[in-house]
C-alpha cells in the first residue's frame, strides 16, 4: 500500500465570476522514500491538491466535489478538523515558497522549533532543544548551537529555507510537501537546498511531494512525475523515462520551452561602440548608524556596448545588476565615473537635458503586474510616449497605437482594455510595446521573463530576439537565469557584489569560465 | 475615428469595476438616494417652500405639526419646514463647498510632497504639522475676526482645517505608488514631474480619497453646526441644520418639535453619507478588485 494515495480528486472554486474548476479527476500516489514531483504551469492546480488534502484551502470559496486521499489508509478528506490536525505537522509536515515570510521575526529560531515537541509532545525544554540543534546540524547550518538562538533575520534566504526545512521535520513527519521550495532562491542556494532534500529522503526514507513550475529543477530530484495543466493530470510516470521521452504534447510543449542550449542565430553586431560605461559607482547612503551602513551597489564597474548585440548581466539576487541598470539610464543616482552614449557624456544629466536622451534609451520592468498604470487603457499607455517624444502627431497616433499592438503580438481588439484584464504576458506584451513606442536605441530589460510561466517566457523572448533584428535595437538584458541568457545573449558580463568578475562571448563564457565564481555559478545551474 | 478603433472591445476599468460592486450593495445605493433626492429637494427649495423662511408670524407662535405647517412653526410663528429646507442648503453647501476644498489643497499637497520627497516633504509636513497643532477654533475666531463674517469665509475657513488629513492621507498612498515600476517607467519614458503626478500618480490615490471625502462631509456639516452654536457661524435669520438643532435645544421641554425635525434631517444626512462611505470603501478596496 502506498503511503498517500489520492483517487479522483476534484477541487473547485465558486466566485463571484462564476465556477472555476482548480483540480480536475487528479490520481497520484507516494510512497515511502519516493519524491513525487508535481509540475505545472501558475494555476494548474498543483498546489491546490496538496493544499486541498490537509484542509488549507479557503471553503467556501472552495469546495471539494469528490474524491479520496488515502494517508495509511485513513482518508484524509473523510477526517473532522481535529483529526487532520493531528495529521498536519505531525505526520504530513510542509515547506513553503517563501522562506522570508514564514518565520515569525520576533522569535528566536530555536525558539520556534522546540514549540511543537514542548506544547504538543510534553518534552521538556532540555530534550527538545538538544533534538532542534541535531536538526540544525543535519540540514547543514553552522554552529547549532548558536543558531539556536538567533533571530530569523540574521540568516540568508537559504539558511532560513534549511530552518524551515528543520522545523518541517522536528516532528519527525513521514511525508513532506514541498511547494516551490527553491523558487526564490539563487542559483547556487538552490543547488545546495535540492541536495539537501535528497539526502534527507534517502537518510529519513522520507516520501517527499515536490510542488513545482520548472521541470529542470524536478528532473534530476523526482522519481516519479505528475505534469498538470488546467487542473488535470496530462502526463505521470517514472522521472527518467519521461523526461527521456514525453509522451503528451503539453509536456513536448514545456520541454520545448525551457530554454537551452546556446543562440541559435548571432545578432548581427558590429564594432560600433554604442553605450561606453567607465568605473560606474553607486552608493546608498545607510541610515548612518551601525545596522545600516553605506551600501556599494555598483563597484567601478566598466564594459562597453556595441551596437546591435544583446548583452547579458548575470548574477545572484543583490548583486547589484538591477542598479547597474538603472544607473546607466539615471534612473537611479550614481557618484561617480562615466557612461558614454554614442560619445558624449549622459552621466548625473540634469532632468531636463536627459529628456530628450530618454527617447532613445528605455527599460523593461521585470513585474508586468506594477509596471502598467492600473487606470490606463492600453491606448492611453502607449499613445503617451508617442505624442511625448513626437513620434506620431494627433492624427496618426492612433494607427502608430495599432501598429505597435500587432508589432509585438497583441490583439488590436484589445485597445480599449485596461492592464488587469489581462494576462502576465500579455502585459509584459504591453510593457515591452510601451518601451518601442518612442524608437529607442537602446533597451535595459530588466529580468523581463521571470515573472512568467515557462511557455509564455518563451514566446517572450522569441518576440525580444525578432525585435531586436527588426528594430536594429541594443539590449542590456539583466537575468538570474543562466539559460535564459545563453539563450539569448550574444556577450554576457557576470556580476557579484557590486563587481563585474568576467566577461566575454556567451558561449566561450559557458565553455571555460575563467572566475571561479562563474564556475561555481554555472555548475549550480539544472538543465534539462 | 478610424474603422479598427471601431471594433475595439471596451474594457472595463477600475471605476466601473466599482460601480458594479458598489451596485450591489443595497444600503450604499440607497443612502446615494437619498442624498441625491436631498440635494435635489434643497436647490428647488425656493420655488416649492410654503412660506418665505423670514416670515415671522407672532400671534401663531409655536405651534405643534398641522394642515398648514406640517413641520410646526417656531416661537416667531415661522413655518418649521421652509425652516429645515433652507438650513439644509445652507448645511450641504458646507458640507460639499468645504470638502472640496479640502479635496483639492489636501490632494495636491499630499502628492507633491509624497511624490518629490526628501527636504520638499520635511517642509511641506512640517507646515501640516504645526498647523494641526493649533487649535481650530481659535484659528477660526481669527480668521472671522480679520476677514469679517461671511459664509465663503466660512467654508474656507472649515476647509482650511479639514485638508491637513487628507494631506497626510495621500502622502501616505503616494509613498508607495512612487515605488511602483509604472512610475519608473513614466520617469524613464521622461515624462515631467507634474505629468507624472496629474496622469499616473494623482488617479491612482483617489480610491481611498473618495471615501474619506464622504466621511468628512459629515465632519464639516457637524462642525458647521458646531461653529453655529457658538455664534460663529451663520447668523440668524439665515439657518442652518446645526443653529435649528441649537436653538431646538433650549426649548426642547416645551416645543420638542423643533429640536426633532432638524435633528432627524441631518441624522438622515449622515446616516446616508457614513453608509456610501462604507460601501464605497468595499468597493474601491484594490485587494478585492484582483479575483
Amino acid at each position: 500500500m502506498s503511503l498517500l494515495e489520492v483517487n479522483k480528486l476534484s477541487v473547485s472554486f465558486h466566485t463571484r465570476n462564476g465556477v472555476q474548476q482548480a483540480v480536475k479527476n487528479l490520481d497520484f500516489r507516494v510512497d515511502s522514500g519516493e519524491i513525487l514531483g508535481i509540475v505545472g504551469e501558475s494555476g494548474s492546480g498543483k498546489s491546490v491538491s496538496c493544499y486541498s488534502l490537509l484542509g488549507l484551502i479557503p471553503c467556501p470559496p472552495g469546495r471539494i466535489d469528490s474524491g479520496c486521499g488515502l494517508f495509511k489508509g485513513q482518508d484524509l478528506l473523510a477526517m473532522s478538523e481535529a483529526e487532520l490536525r493531528a495529521v498536519r505537522g505531525n505526520q504530513i509536515a510542509m515547506i513553503f515558497q517563501d522562506p522570508m515570510t514564514s518565520l515569525n521575526p520576533f522569535l528566536r529560531v530555536g525558539e520556534q522549533l522546540i514549540e511543537p515537541l514542548v506544547y504538543h509532545r510534553g518534552h521538556t525544554r532540555a530534550e527538545a532543544t538538544e533534538r532542534a540543534q541535531e536538526l540544525l546540524d543535519e540540514v547543514g547550518i553552522r554552529d547549532p548551537k548558536r543558531s539556536f538562538f538567533s533571530y530569523p533575520h540574521e540568516f540568508s534566504g537559504g539558511m532560513r529555507q534549511r530552518v524551515m526545512i528543520a522545523s518541517a521535520l522536528i516532528a519527525e513527519p513521514e511525508l513532506l510537501i514541498a511547494d516551490e521550495p527553491t523558487t526564490a532562491l539563487d542559483v547556487t542556494v538552490q543547488a545546495q537546498i535540492l541536495q539537501l532534500i535528497s539526502e534527507l529522503q534517502n537518510r529519513r526514507n522520507l516520501a517527499v511531494v515536490f510542488i513545482s513550475h520548472d521541470l529542470a529543477v524536478v528532473k534530476d530530484l523526482a522519481d516519479r512525475v505528475v505534469v498538470m495543466k488546467q487542473g488535470e493530470c496530462v502526463e505521470s510516470g517514472p522521472g527518467k523515462a519521461m523526461f527521456a521521452q514525453p509522451q503528451h504534447p503539453y509536456t513536448q510543449d514545456l520541454y520545448a520551452a525551457t530554454p537551452q542550449g546556446a543562440k541559435a542565430v548571432e545578432s548581427s553586431c558590429s564594432e560600433d561602440i554604442l553605450l561606453e560605461v567607465n568605473e560606474l559607482r553607486t552608493v546608498f547612503p545607510g541610515n548612518g548608524g551601525a545596522a545600516q551602513p553605506p551600501l556599494v551597489a555598483v563597484d567601478d564597474a566598466s564594459f562597453v556596448v556595441y551596437r546591435g548585440e544583446i548583452l547579458g548581466l548575470v548574477g545572484e539576487s543583490g548583486s547589484g545588476k538591477s542598479t547597474l541598470g538603472r544607473s546607466i539610464l539615471n534612473l537611479v543616482q550614481s557618484q561617480s565615473g562615466s557612461v558614454r552614449f554614442e560619445g558624449s557624456e549622459i552621466r548625473g544629466l540634469p532632468a531636463n537635458e536627459m529628456r530628450p536622451l530618454r527617447k532613445q534609451l528605455q527599460m523593461i520592468f521585470q513585474d508586468p503586474y506594477a509596471s502598467l498604470n492600473p487606470r490606463m487603457t492600453i491606448y492611453d499607455c502607449l499613445a503617451e510616449p508617442l505624442l511625448f517624444h513626437k513620434v506620431a502627431s494627433a492624427a496618426n497616433v492612433q494607427q502608430q497605437v495599432l501598429t505597435l499592438m500587432d508589432e509585438v503580438g497583441l490583439d488590436r481588439r484589445f485597445v480599449r482594455k485596461y492592464p488587469h484584464e489581462f494576462s502576465g504576458g500579455q502585459r509584459q506584451r504591453i510593457a515591452i510595446a510601451r518601451a518601442l513606442a518612442s524608437e529607442p536605441e537602446f533597451i535595459v530589460a530588466d529580468e523581463p521573463v521571470s515573472a512568467l510561466d515557462v511557455t509564455i517566457q518563451k514566446q517572450i523572448l522569441e518576440l525580444l530576439l525578432n525585435l531586436v533584428e527588426r528594430r536594429n535595437l541594443t539590449m542590456l538584458f539583466i537575468s538570474h537565469d543562466l539559460a535564459v541568457v545563453r539563450y539569448l545573449c550574444d556577450r554576457v558580463l557576470v556580476m557579484q557584489h557590486g563587481k563585474l568578475l568576467e566577461s566575454g562571448a556567451t558561449e566561450s563564457v559557458w565553455q571555460s569560465p575563467a572566475h571561479p565564481y562563474t564556475q561555481k555559478l554555472l555548475a549550480s545551474a539544472v538543465t534539462l | 475615428m478610424n474603422e479598427p478603433a471601431l471594433m475595439a472591445e471596451q474594457g472595463t476599468s477600475l471605476w466601473t469595476d466599482a460601480w458594479l460592486r458598489l451596485r450591489n450593495n443595497r444600503l450604499a445605493v440607497a443612502s446615494l438616494i437619498v442624498l441625491l433626492l436631498l440635494v435635489f429637494v434643497c436647490l428647488i427649495t425656493p420655488w416649492i417652500a410654503p412660506y418665505g423662511y423670514e416670515e415671522q408670524n407672532l400671534e401663531l407662535g409655536a405651534t405643534p405639526p398641522s394642515a398648514e405647517h406640517w413641520l410646526g412653526t417656531d416661537v416667531y410663528g415661522r413655518d418649521m419646514l421652509t425652516r429645515v429646507l433652507y438650513g439644509g442648503r445652507v448645511s450641504l453647501m458646507v458640507g460639499f463647498i468645504a470638502t472640496s476644498v479640502a479635496l483639492l489643497i489636501g490632494v495636491l499637497w499630499g502628492a507633491v510632497a509624497g511624490y518629490v520627497g526628501g527636504r520638499t516633504d520635511a517642509w511641506m509636513m512640517r507646515l501640516v504639522d504645526i498647523l494641526y497643532a493649533l487649535p481650530f477654533i481659535i484659528f477660526i475666531i481669527l480668521l472671522m475676526v480679520v476677514f469679517g463674517r461671511s459664509i465663503l469665509l466660512l467654508f474656507l475657513a472649515i476647509g482650511a482645517v479639514e485638508w491637513l488629513t487628507m494631506a497626510r492621507i495621500v502622502r501616505g498612498q503616494v509613498l508607495g505608488i512612487r515605488r511602483q515600476e509604472y512610475i519608473e517607467a513614466a520617469v524613464a519614458m521622461g515624462l515631467p514631474t507634474w505629468t507624472i503626478l496629474r496622469r499616473h500618480v494623482i488617479p491612482n490615490t483617489l480610491g481611498p480619497v473618495i471615501v474619506y471625502a464622504t466621511l468628512t462631509i459629515p465632519q464639516v456639516m457637524l462642525l458647521e453646526a458646531f461653529l453655529s452654536f457658538l455664534g460663529l457661524g451663520i447668523q440668524p435669520p439665515q439657518s442652518s441644520w446645526g443653529l435649528l438643532i441649537s436653538y431646538g435645544a433650549e426649548t426642547m421641554e416645551e416645543f420638542p418639535w423643533l429640536l426633532v425635525f432638524p435633528g432627524l434631517a441631518l441624522a438622515i444626512t449622515l446616516f446616508a453619507l457614513n453608509f456610501l462611505g462604507d460601501g464605497l470603501r468595499d468597493a474601491l478596496d484594490p485587494k478585492a478588485s484582483k479575483d
